[in-house]
């Protein structure tokens, strides 16, 4: 593989550009006068994230407001998004929610809609970047998993599963378009401290959204397809992954 | 583990005292005022580096700013920085300093953060010249807990910006802020150290030097002929175009607690000597990078664990200059007499530049700032001795160093406590104020 223009991804579309690692990541590109386009739902936090990516020497920052469920309308916003970029570098799809597991345990409705923000509106937005990629023939697709996708644990499966199917969906994607020069790369973070896990107790494990965002640019840079983050997960996975599903069923984790 | 078990101990930089909070990050401005409303009181805090209890609130709710670190706008012609109140000044000069910009005013530690800043009106190396850091910010946004917004300057609800600085964080929410940075064209500090010996020498040094920047050292231990021995340093920025971007940063953090005995006058009394005779000749002048200049203790990450399990207690007054040197002399003999070796002992002669801020703590004279290990009785006794001896010499204590302040002192030292006191937030407290309002 060739290496990357060290100027590369100069023209970047988020999706989720409120989430604390996506604007960690942002931040680190911001400096290189990057070009962003910013997706997210909620317009005062996006105008917020859009204003210190300026300050920080981005060269020109976009913003679209959409709940990104909204499936349907996913074709306008990357049209939009590739005609104001020109072309697009990079592609991080930032967003998700965690979900509430017991609730999703009692109710199918809101683990569907688990399911839906997480897997089915990545599915919808990969399918229209997997293409546009594939057509343009290079850039990358970097996509925020997460290692709850490598097993199914009683705590918060219906969101692992959600993250489970998504890393399957990339591993066939990147089989169809590495080829054509396209990087996929499936982000895996272990614990992170955002919002997202504000109600939880820290622990040493936890990283800060900038470590990870450190570890998104270095396998950007060096066209990784997974990369776990930071690098302890590989091994902690690893040794969870090889637990035999006969005792991993009764365990509690 | 129950949720919000490890953060119910939200310790200040003492570690003590310690008291239970619910603490809750703001990552968004429209998080607060935070919606669920309870009878119990709130505190905005960053990043709890103030030593005593003004950043703590027992059985409140602490809402910490540091992931409000969002920057806003930057003049790169005028140097002019608003940013929201969460940022801190190492994000700042992460910033600015490539820019070729610095902070107006740079305290002890650079892991602060703006809103920290204006909230205990820190003052810094330069205050001689420059006053405090609540002269370098023009304007800033205050949110009161029922939600309104008050943008506040000298001419825009000037009674607010001048009770939000120094207001020790009990007016409100301080959503952003604007810093004056200042232009320089190195990271270089040109600094000179001299040794002295008494404190008549200290301030002849200090009234002779005309640098930006200056402080002393002063040894707390020695007695006799080495009474108040020290190393007096100042310096300024470089004027010679010199390196913009930064070094790299090796950090080392204090991954445990010392044992308490790791701290005794001998073990202090021996690093003291060690670091006064590190200063081989009288004087030494050279060019340094800021960080080791400005901020040599924060290469040690949490440097305040050296002091183990029980925390430590911060003291730090200034006394006018009415009584010349002689409530200072009383003070280090206090500390002397008492065996209480401290680490770090830091004394500096404030200026005369008024700052706009009503509760302010700098005022002209001579300021003294040093730690203790916690003693149960003698630690406390000194404190009180202390304390005494300030309100005797006219002086006045530091909110942000201290946990145990009486009521009755606080409001000696700060007269004009209650017409400020209007201005409280009336949903926000702080066990500080609880103690030194006799509400507690």
């Amino acid at each position: 593989m060739p290496k990357r223009d060290p100027g590369f991804p100069s023209s970047v579309l988020v999706l989720g550009a409120t989430s604390s690692i996506a604007i960690a990541t942002m931040r680190r590109l911001a400096a290189g006068n990057s070009r962003f386009m910013l997706v997210a739902r909620h317009s005062d936090r996006l105008t917020a994230v859009a204003q210190d990516l300026l300050t920080r020497g981005a060269a020109t920052v976009d913003i679209w407001v959409m709940d990104l469920d909204d499936t349907a309308a996913h074709p306008e916003m990357l049209a939009a998004a590739a005609e104001r970029l020109g072309k697009i570098d990079l592609a991080l799809i930032a967003h998700g929610v965690l979900g509430d597991q017991q609730a999703a345990e009692a109710d199918f409705e809101i683990a569907a809609a688990i399911l839906h923000t997480n897997f089915i509106s990545t599915v919808s937005l990969l399918t229209w970047l997997g293409n546009y990629f594939q057509t343009q023939r290079g850039g990358a697709l970097a996509v925020v998993s997460s290692v709850a996708g490598d097993r199914g644990r009683k705590s918060n499966y219906v969101y692992g599963a959600s993250k489970g199917a998504l890393n399957i969906f990339l591993e066939g994607l990147r089989n169809r378009i590495d080829r054509d020069g396209v990087q996929v790369l499936t982000i895996k973070p272990g614990f992170v401290a955002t919002p997202m896990t504000a109600h939880v107790a820290h622990n040493a494990l936890f990283a800060t959204p900038d470590q990870v965002a450190r570890g998104i640019l270095k396998a950007i840079e060096r066209r990784r397809d997974v990369a776990y983050l930071p690098w302890f997960w590989f091994w902690i996975m690893l040794l969870v992954r090889a637990i035999p599903g006969s005792r991993f069923k009764k365990m509690n984790m | 583990m129950p949720p919000h078990q490890d953060r119910l101990q939200f310790e200040s930089w003492g570690r003590y005292p310690r008291l239970p909070a619910e603490v809750r990050p703001l990552y968004w401005k429209e998080d607060f005022p935070p919606p669920q409303v309870s009878s119990a009181k709130m505190l905005a805090v960053g990043m709890g580096r103030s030593y005593g209890d003004v950043c703590l609130l027992q059985n409140g709710t602490l809402l910490r700013t540091p992931n409000l670190d969002r920057l806003i706008s930057f003049d790169a012609q005028t140097g002019l920085l608003r940013c929201e109140a969460g940022v801190t000044l190492a994000e700042i000069l992460d910033f600015a300093v490539p820019r070729g910009w610095f902070l107006p005013v740079s305290p002890g530690t650079k892991y602060v953060t703006v809103g920290g800043a204006i909230a205990n009106d820190i003052h810094g190396k330069n205050h001689h010249v420059a006053g405090t850091f609540g002269l370098h910010t023009p304007c800033f946004e205050l949110i009161r807990s029922d939600g309104t917004q008050i943008v506040c300057s000298a001419t825009q609800n000037p009674d607010m910006y001048a009770a939000t600085i120094g207001g020790i964080g009990l007016t409100g929410l301080i959503s952003w802020a604007e810093v004056q940075m200042r232009p320089i064209v190195s990271r270089l500090i040109r600094y000179q150290s001299t040794q002295f010996v008494g404190l008549e020498e200290f301030v002849a040094l200090s009234r002779a030097s005309t640098q930006e920047y200056s402080v002393a050292w002063i040894d707390c231990v020695a007695q006799g002929r080495n009474f108040a021995r020290g190393i007096f340093i100042q310096g300024l920025h470089d004027e010679n175009p010199g390196p913009l971007t930064p070094l790299a940063k090796p950090k080392l953090a204090l991954p445990f607690d010392l044992p308490d005995f790791a701290l005794n006058r001998s073990s202090v009394g021996a690093f003291n000597t060690l670091y006064y005779h590190k200063q081989i000749t009288k004087q030494r002048s050279g060019l340094t990078d800021y960080e080791p200049f400005f901020y040599p203790l924060d290469r040690i990450l949490q440097w305040n664990r050296l002091y183990g399990q029980q925390g430590l207690l911060q003291f730090q007054c200034v006394l006018p200059w009415a009584s010349d040197t002689l409530g200072m002399t009383e003070l280090l003999k206090a500390i002397t007499a008492s065996g209480l070796a401290s680490f770090l002992a830091v004394i500096k002669v404030f200026g005369d530049v008024v700052s706009p801020g009503m509760m302010s703590f700098p005022m002209p004279g001579i300021t003294l700032a040093l730690d203790f290990p916690i003693r149960r009785e003698v630690s406390f006794a000194l404190l009180d001795r202390l304390a005494a001896i300030t309100a005797e010499f006219g002086g006045r204590m530091y909110p942000a160093k201290d946990a145990c302040m009486s009521a009755a002192h606080f409001q000696q030292f700060y007269p004009q406590w209650e017409q400020w006191a209007v201005y409280i937030d009336p949903s926000f407290s702080s066990s500080f104020w609880q103690r030194v309002a006799g509400l507690a």
